[in-house]
């Protein structure tokens, strides 16, 4: 169950708004960043809070890249696909992460921390091979680059879900 | 950023930050938005965006004064602005680079076309992965606020508007602007045909203009300097202004240019982008993003222009000229695109739905060495049912492949006749 405050403040804010639907993402995204995911349980209480059923809310989840309806890590790395990254190779920076974590795609490491998955252009493009990870950008990548990143990451936990 | 053309866009541009609002104000800043107010009508402002030749830099190229005239003068209230920065065009990252180097700028261009349709509330629809920027314009949106350029009567005069960032859960087709009115509110982003302009029933059936950021970054220039100092930035008659060019792919400085309009692709790589990288030999580019046709080496001196490319078969598209060497095989990199367009595809209508993931798949097939000579007539016909699709994605994903077909047919009989892919792999 959310919180009381968390709950309150997304009421508040849904019954001020003048068209309540414009808060769908916002919503999700409040609901997401509490539970670490959107979980059933957390779609049930988006869709009640904006006054819609859970199947118009599912159909709006599972449309985006940045709502989560299965559980992920921590850290969320986005590992951009689009054609500039994948000139620079980006399949052997997709390969390179999930080997080094243990993972596949979509995949979470088994100490709650990194998820990978692949997504669209990222606009890093003047910095290809690039990823963004929790609304930070990072690139051009090489393995040593990737290594670094990821210890720091493991060390420092303050940068954490920058995208809500 | 370069001595050799004059600068507006990227004037204010800097390695450690944006611009705050005390340098925007000392390089003229709000200066248009102050006289424009106690100056100008609508009408005339209006007037001078038509005048200026401005057209959208978002990637259709429409003009920006006939869209602003197209709000009807007795069109009901409120009127909704809504400076798109969704920017997921594949190559494209002018936006980002803009709304940090100047992201006042980017708000008083908004301020002023709000102006010129009597609008009150704007919407700025941000993709999720420029959650830093949306940040960034959240916080300057208030120092506008504090300083009377936004909000209720904006600096004295009966003019009232504010502006909200909106947070999209990121998807490519909520670029697409009837997309991003379903997005915002509260719907699937599919892209929808009411029959009426946007500009007459849009967001919540109510006027509303969609303009890409650095179409609207373009106003407070015009307005302070006019429309025939704007015109005059171009190289070519045809054209206006400047344009913000995002280089990338195998160039040796990767990178966003202020340039003018109808400067030669020759000229972008070789002088801005320092040429290629070394050892890589250009072979084609997409000229605007991925949703524009590759251009082989015969176009390298092409004037990057809507018109001069529109006479030669091409579109300027967002300006994002992404650059490929003689290494990279190009069957490959239009799966890649193609493969894109595939996940992206909302699924609403069936040429898109089902058309791209088979384009995909033949190519899939000649990439592994599997290709047969006939899959080319059929990319062909598949590139030709994407005209019939609802909106432009799927016109768009085919024009990379129309590219290859037109221009690079030799390396698919390539894949075809060595039963394997005749590059490199890394």
């Amino acid at each position: 169950m959310l919180p009381p405050d968390l709950y309150e403040s997304l009421r508040s804010k849904i019954e001020k708004s003048e068209h309540p639907r414009e808060l769908a993402v916002d919503t999700m995204y409040a609901v997401q960043s509490h539970y670490g995911y959107l979980s059933d349980e957390g779609l049930r209480e988006a869709a009640e809070l904006l006054n819609v059923t859970p199947l118009e809310l599912e159909e709006l989840a599972t449309f985006y890249d940045f709502i989560y309806r299965e559980p992920v890590g921590k850290f969320v790395i986005h590992v951009c696909d689009g054609v500039v990254c994948w000139m620079f190779h980006e399949g052997s920076v997709f390969n390179y992460l999930c080997e080094k974590l243990g993972v596949g795609t979509g995949g979470t490491t088994s100490d709650g921390l990194f998820t990978v998955l692949p997504t669209a252009c990222i606009g890093y493009c003047d910095r290809a091979p690039a990823m963004i990870i929790n609304g930070v950008f990072y690139g051009p990548l090489t393995p040593e680059k990737i290594d670094e990143i990821l210890d720091k990451l493991r060390a420092d936990h303050c940068e954490l879900v920058l995208c809500r | 950023m370069n001595a050799m053309y004059e600068q507006a866009l990227l004037l204010n541009r800097k390695p450690d930050g944006p611009a705050s609002f005390d340098e925007y104000r000392q390089s003229g800043g709000y200066d248009a938005l102050i006289d424009a107010v106690k100056k100008r009508s609508p009408k005339e402002l209006k007037q001078m965006v038509l005048d200026s030749g401005l057209r959208g830099r978002g990637g259709a190229g429409f003009p920006t004064g006939r869209k602003w005239m197209g709000v009807p003068d007795d069109a009901g209230f409120p009127r909704y602005v809504l400076p798109n920065t969704d920017e997921m065009e594949p190559g494209t990252f002018k936006d980002r680079i803009l709304v940090n180097a100047d992201p006042h700028l980017v708000i008083e261009g908004i301020v002023l076309a709000a102006y010129a349709i009597s609008a009150e509330k704007g919407i700025f629809f941000i993709r999720p992965s420029y959650e830093l920027d949306a940040e960034l314009m959240e916080r300057e949106l208030q120092v506008a606020r504090e300083a009377g350029f936004l909000g209720k009567n904006i600096l004295g005069s009966d003019f009232s508007f504010d502006l909200a960032v909106h947070r999209s859960g990121g998807r490519y087709i909520c670029g697409e602007a009837t997309a991003q009115v379903n997005a915002i509110q509260g719907a699937r982003g599919h892209p929808i045909k009411t029959g009426k302009h946007m500009t007459v029933e849009g967001l919540w059936d109510r006027p509303t203009l969609v303009n890409n950021v650095e179409t609207l970054s373009c106003a407070p220039h015009i307005l302070r300097k006019g429309a025939e100092w704007f015109k005059n930035l171009s190289k070519t008659e045809s054209g206006a202004g400047n344009k913000l060019f995002c280089v990338s792919g195998k160039v040796a400085r990767p990178d966003c240019f202020e340039l003018p309009i109808g400067i030669r692709l020759s000229e972008i790589i070789d002088e801005f982008a320092g040429g290629m990288t070394p050892g890589s030999e250009y072979k084609a580019c997409l000229p605007g993003g991925a949703s524009t046709s590759f251009m082989s080496k015969k176009y390298y001196d092409t004037e990057m222009d809507f018109e001069s490319l529109k006479d030669v078969g091409h579109r300027l598209g967002t300006g994002a000229i992404i650059v490929f060497d003689q290494n990279t095989c190009l069957v490959a990199a239009t799966l890649n695109l193609i493969s894109y367009f595939a996940r992206e595809s909302c699924g609403w209508c069936t040429p898109c739905r089902e058309g791209i993931p088979y384009i995909r798949d033949l190519l899939q097939r000649l990439e592994n060495g599997e290709g047969k000579t006939e899959y080319i007539q059929e990319l062909r016909n598949m590139a030709d049912y994407q005209s019939h699709s609802y909106c432009a994605f799927a016109p768009g994903a085919a024009s990379p492949l129309r590219g290859l077909l037109d221009y690079f047919e030799h390396e698919i009989h390539e894949h075809i006749s060595q039963k394997k892919c005749p590059f490199p792999k890394p």
